[in-house]
């Protein structure tokens, strides 16, 4: 489209240009220059150079376009997007190690609270066995103990009723002995148990 | 005189080559085409050629280059306009590196020719004109009617839409070539300043500091400007795309 337009602005420009050498005559700077070059007017106004200028600046930048399509593009953005699959990679891998990390924290915190849990059951126990025991020691010393009051009751009661039985025997002979001394004449015994057994019952 | 500030637009003749009586010979600008063509590429192809991971200093220049017009091509034209990204692309580094390789005293500018900055706008336009009717066929046309304007103002606004959609070959190839001529006339004109004033004697070389500072300052300046020009053009190759991509969807 553009080139065409730029074929008929040059077509005249063209036949221009073996006018060009007497442009070159008055070169006016001392500066050495290649080749011709036009004094006519403004050079980027120029139209003598437009299809030249139009024809390189197509066959570069048309080659430019080919090699960044083809070598640039392809290249760049594998690059790009494999530094971004190996962050995602990096990325991915590093939230399966803290969910394994995070997994292996509760367990063992499960463990440990296991643990205590079983530390707590057997402080329980034993102190329940040590509570049992003793409670079971202090009934049997006890029970003992009854036992042994029971018997020293009975043998004081025996005892009592022992000397309660002789207190008569005592008293006969006392009165027997006392009767001797007072009166010298034997008091018989059944008199004097007869007296016993009245101030027994008397008393 | 030596310090003709138009001089440097000059196109010297190389290899004279004539093709049916069409002058086609290669010229200073050519020259600096398959230059601009070679470091361009040259510099993409061998940054690029160790694909590390991490990347160096001059392999991370061609990616960023690469995602900042990817980018921006996105944002311009959707996903769809990156079908066009290689000639986005492409355009982009020729104009930079144009550009950038003018920067060079003694170095010809390409895009300072009006021609060359014309024959890629109406490379852009035209792709844009061919691409949106074999598309969408005359639905492409809906572009120059915008959705809620009143019917009286219709014709005015359609009017308005289709001269400025004709003048985008022509500012977009103006600006470009525009902004790479006056920002080298200047330097020119002011580094002229410096060498005449110091041919002046001692006063002279005193003055002539003014210009010198001028011409390092117009220097950064331009360097700011070969880049933006490359820029606006890859940007605004995008919007006219995501018309060609988009036709009723202002």
């Amino acid at each position: 489209m553009f080139v065409t337009s730029a074929y008929a602005q040059t077509a005249p420009a063209a036949s221009e240009t073996p006018a060009a050498p007497a442009g070159e005559v008055h070169t006016e700077t001392g500066v050495a220059h290649g080749g011709e070059h036009e004094s006519a007017g403004f050079p980027p106004f120029d139209s003598s150079h437009f299809a030249s200028q139009l024809l390189w600046l197509a066959i570069t930048f048309g080659l430019f376009y080919l090699v960044i399509q083809k070598v640039i593009m392809p290249r760049v953005g594998g690059i790009i997007e494999d530094r971004k699959g190996r962050i995602a990679g990096d990325l991915e891998e590093a939230s399966r190690l803290k969910a394994e990390a995070d997994a292996a924290v509760e367990t063992y915190e499960k463990e440990l609270a296991q643990a205590r849990s079983k530390a707590n059951g057997i402080a329980d126990a034993a102190r329940n066995d040590a509570k049992a025991k003793a409670a079971a020691d202090r009934t049997a010393i006890e029970a003992e103990l009854a036992a042994k009051l029971a018997a020293a009751e009975t043998r004081i009661g025996e005892i009592k009723s022992k000397a309660f039985a002789e207190v008569g025997t005592i008293a006969e002979e006392t009165a027997t002995a006392i009767v001797d001394q007072l009166i010298g004449g034997k008091a018989t015994g059944d008199d004097i148990k007869a007296a016993v057994a009245a101030a027994k019952t008397g008393a | 005189m030596a310090n003709d500030p138009i001089h440097q637009f000059h196109i010297n003749t190389i290899v004279p080559i004539e093709i049916g009586g069409i002058d086609f010979s290669f010229t200073n600008a050519s020259l600096f085409m398959v230059a601009t063509v070679a470091i361009a590429a040259g510099f993409l192809y061998f940054s690029t050629s160790q694909r590390s991971l991490i990347p160096g200093r001059a392999q991370s220049v061609a990616e960023m280059s690469y995602e900042f017009v990817a980018n921006m091509l996105r944002e311009g034209a959707g996903s769809h306009g990156m079908k066009f990204f290689p000639l986005v692309f492409s355009l982009f580094m020729f104009i930079l590196t144009a550009n950038l390789i003018g920067m060079f005293p003694y170095f010809f500018t390409v895009t300072s020719q009006i021609i060359v900055t014309f024959a890629l706008s109406i490379l852009v336009v035209g792709l844009v004109v061919v691409y949106g009717f074999a598309k969408h066929g005359f639905r492409f046309l809906k572009l120059f009617v915008p959705s809620g304007v009143p019917g009286a103002l219709l014709p005015l606004v359609v009017l308005i839409e289709v001269i400025s959609f004709i003048a985008r070959p022509i500012s977009l190839s103006v600006r470009l070539f525009a902004n790479m001529l006056a920002g080298h006339i200047t330097l020119k004109v002011f580094a002229g300043f410096v060498t005449s004033l110091g041919a002046l004697g001692a006063l002279g070389i005193g003055t002539a500091i003014l210009p010198l500072i001028m011409t390092v300052a117009l220097t950064g300046l331009e360097f700011l400007v070969a880049f933006l020009q490359a820029y606006v053009f890859a940007v605004l190759t995008c919007m006219y795309l995501n018309d060609a991509l988009h036709p009723d969807g202002h």
